[in-house]
């Protein structure tokens, strides 16, 4: 075993041996040693995000028909940290009557519910976490934590908009939280395990991507309610609530939201590209070394966050009835279906060649999502004909 | 002392000392709060017996949808959610003895538990905790009836609040 196969564990033995050496208990290496991992990846994680913050810039610039940062350094590329020296140099003001604990530790949670999503993220076959053998639940628990601290937020600021801003995204983040598990659980069908590295190992022969192209599709428009990006950006709504939660929020304290958002949706980018595309798996190249298993699943993330962001800047935002019959009406009952008819497929067709297998999900999936636009599609001819019907009879009298 | 011990220490009290905070606090939304914690508490407890399923649902359940419902409904009933009158009444000394001596009762029977200081065995490895609790919860020898006769009252439950919320026209 060397350094170039298994870096981080070659690195934490060396380590662990350089503290041992030092006369310290060698459990107390191993958690030290432990520890200052965890420290290393929120570090790169942070510095990541930095430079999230120029990718989101430049990004919306070229769908907007503009070039954007382009000032400070090449390409604009030190913009962000002209940003954070802005931010953190700002007043930092606290409303009157605000709860002053819960509202300074409601930034501080929504950044670590999206650090914490990362212990069970398999960056490598051998750099990762957390081998834990629930992590598909995992991401969900995060995501609770990342509910409360909106909801602190919009709570402690006491101003009104913040708590309607609340409100919105709870109800939003409660809802889709539903259609996001069930579809959670079809690579878990299919994998059998709900361990993300076992669920990427599974994807050997075939992404999942291409057994469930309607459970992909309902999983990104569910993490983008979850992340609470436009379409669904009720929350914040800039026209209508000020800025949502975070209105009464000022520097590093609005920052660590801002920087939560942008880091959330890259993670959940590569989360996608995890359960549905592969993750580190790119034709054989992960065998070849780790650092190559890095720099796929790091580009297989930010294609993710890359059409996240193209929803974000194409699509207008949708009212709060609309997103919850959206929710509850079409994408929970469709994804209970779907879920159904995966389960029975999947039994099905077991031990039939990977050809048949294949094509037998990929067709059951489009006739449902055929089954289910139909179904729509007639309810609200129905419902426009209830509507235009007796207009266009008293047209017809004047 | 070993790091687990340590863990295990400082998350039992932090447990301990937010369901504390839970019942002395004036503040009913405070109040949810350090429930929240006190559950994150729990969860971090069955974390360490190695319980990684059950911790997960843990945080899902409780804190992810009942501790939020709590919050909400804190947040929608009352303009001043602080509580001003006593917090106990003139029975709380019988609440106290049963309380110590419900402790007692179950500090007598851990004691008397013959394979208390025996060390617990090691988890053959290849073990899989979640899939066996899947094979033991729908295998007709084992659970399936207690999970069905569950599973139909939450949804006569689900089914009871879809009716009393239906608004009939």
């Amino acid at each position: 075993m060397n350094f170039w196969t298994d870096p981080l564990k070659v690195a934490a033995e060396w380590l662990e041996g350089i503290l041992t050496g030092w006369g310290m208990d060698a459990i107390f290496a191993h958690v030290l040693v432990v520890f200052l991992g965890v420290l290393l990846l929120i570090t790169i994680l942070m510095v990541l995000d930095i430079f999230l913050v120029w990718i989101e810039r430049k990004v919306v610039s070229r769908f907007q028909d503009r070039i954007g940062p382009n000032r400070v350094g090449p390409y604009g590329l030190i913009q962000p940290f002209a940003d954070i020296i802005k931010l953190i140099i700002k007043e930092d003001t606290t409303p009157d009557g605000a709860d002053k604990v819960v509202y300074n530790l409601a930034p501080i949670l929504s950044m670590m519910s999206v650090l914490i999503v990362w212990a069970v993220v398999p960056i490598a076959p051998v750099i990762l976490g957390t081998d834990l053998n629930v992590g598909v639940l995992f991401l969900i628990a995060a995501g609770a934590i990342g509910t409360l601290s909106i909801i602190m937020a919009g709570w402690s600021s006491n101003n009104k908009f913040a708590l309607i801003g609340g409100f919105r995204q709870v109800a939003m983040m409660v809802a889709f939280e539903i259609p996001m598990l069930t579809m959670l659980l079809i690579p878990t069908i299919f994998a059998g395990s709900m361990n993300m590295n076992a669920i990427i190992q599974a994807q050997g022969s075939i992404w999942y991507f291409f057994l469930s192209p309607l459970g992909t599709l309902i999983f990104l428009i569910a993490v983008i309610a979850e992340l609470g990006r436009a379409p669904f950006d009720l929350a914040e709504g800039e026209s209508e609530l000020v800025a949502g939660y975070n209105t009464e929020y000022s520097g590093m304290k609005f920052g660590m939201f801002y920087a939560g958002e942008l880091l959330h949706a890259m993670t959940f980018g590569g989360i996608w590209g995890i359960l549905f595309f592969g993750g580190y798996r790119f034709f054989g190249l992960e065998q070849v070394s780790p650092f190559l298993a890095v720099l796929i699943f790091l580009a297989k993330a930010l294609i993710g966050y890359w059409v996240i962001m193209w929803v974000k800047y194409t699509m207008m935002r949708i009212r709060i009835d609309q997103m919850l019959a959206f929710n509850w009406m079409f994408l929970t009952p469709l994804s209970f279906v779907l879920l159904m008819v995966t389960a029975l497929a999947n039994a099905l067709l077991a031990g039939t060649s990977i050809w048949v297998y294949g094509i037998g999900m990929f067709a059951s999936n489009i006739i449902l999502g055929w089954v289910a636009l139909e179904i729509v599609r007639s309810y609200s001819r129905k419902e426009r004909e209830k509507l235009e019907g007796p207009r266009k009879v008293a047209e017809a009298h004047h | 002392m070993t790091p687990e011990k340590i863990i295990f220490l400082i998350v039992a009290g932090a447990t301990l000392a937010s369901g504390l905070m839970v019942v002395t606090t004036r503040n009913l939304i405070h109040a949810a709060l350090w429930l929240v914690a006190t559950l994150f508490g729990v969860a971090a407890v069955f974390a360490i017996l190695n319980a990684g399923f059950i911790a997960v649902v843990q945080i899902v359940v409780y804190v992810g949808a009942i501790a939020i419902l709590f919050i909400f409904a804190v947040m929608l009933t009352r303009k001043d959610m602080r509580d001003s009158g006593p917090q106990h009444n003139k029975n709380w000394w019988a609440g106290a003895l049963l309380a110590v001596m419900t402790f007692g009762g179950l500090v007598f029977l851990v004691q008397s538990w013959a394979s208390l200081s025996k060390a617990a065995a090691d988890i053959p490895s290849g073990f899989d905790a979640v899939s066996q609790l899947g094979n033991q919860l729908t295998s007709p020898n084992a659970y399936v009836l207690p999970f069905e006769v569950a599973s139909v009252l939450l949804l006569a439950a689900m089914v009871g609040a879809v009716y009393v919320a239906f608004n009939r026209k």
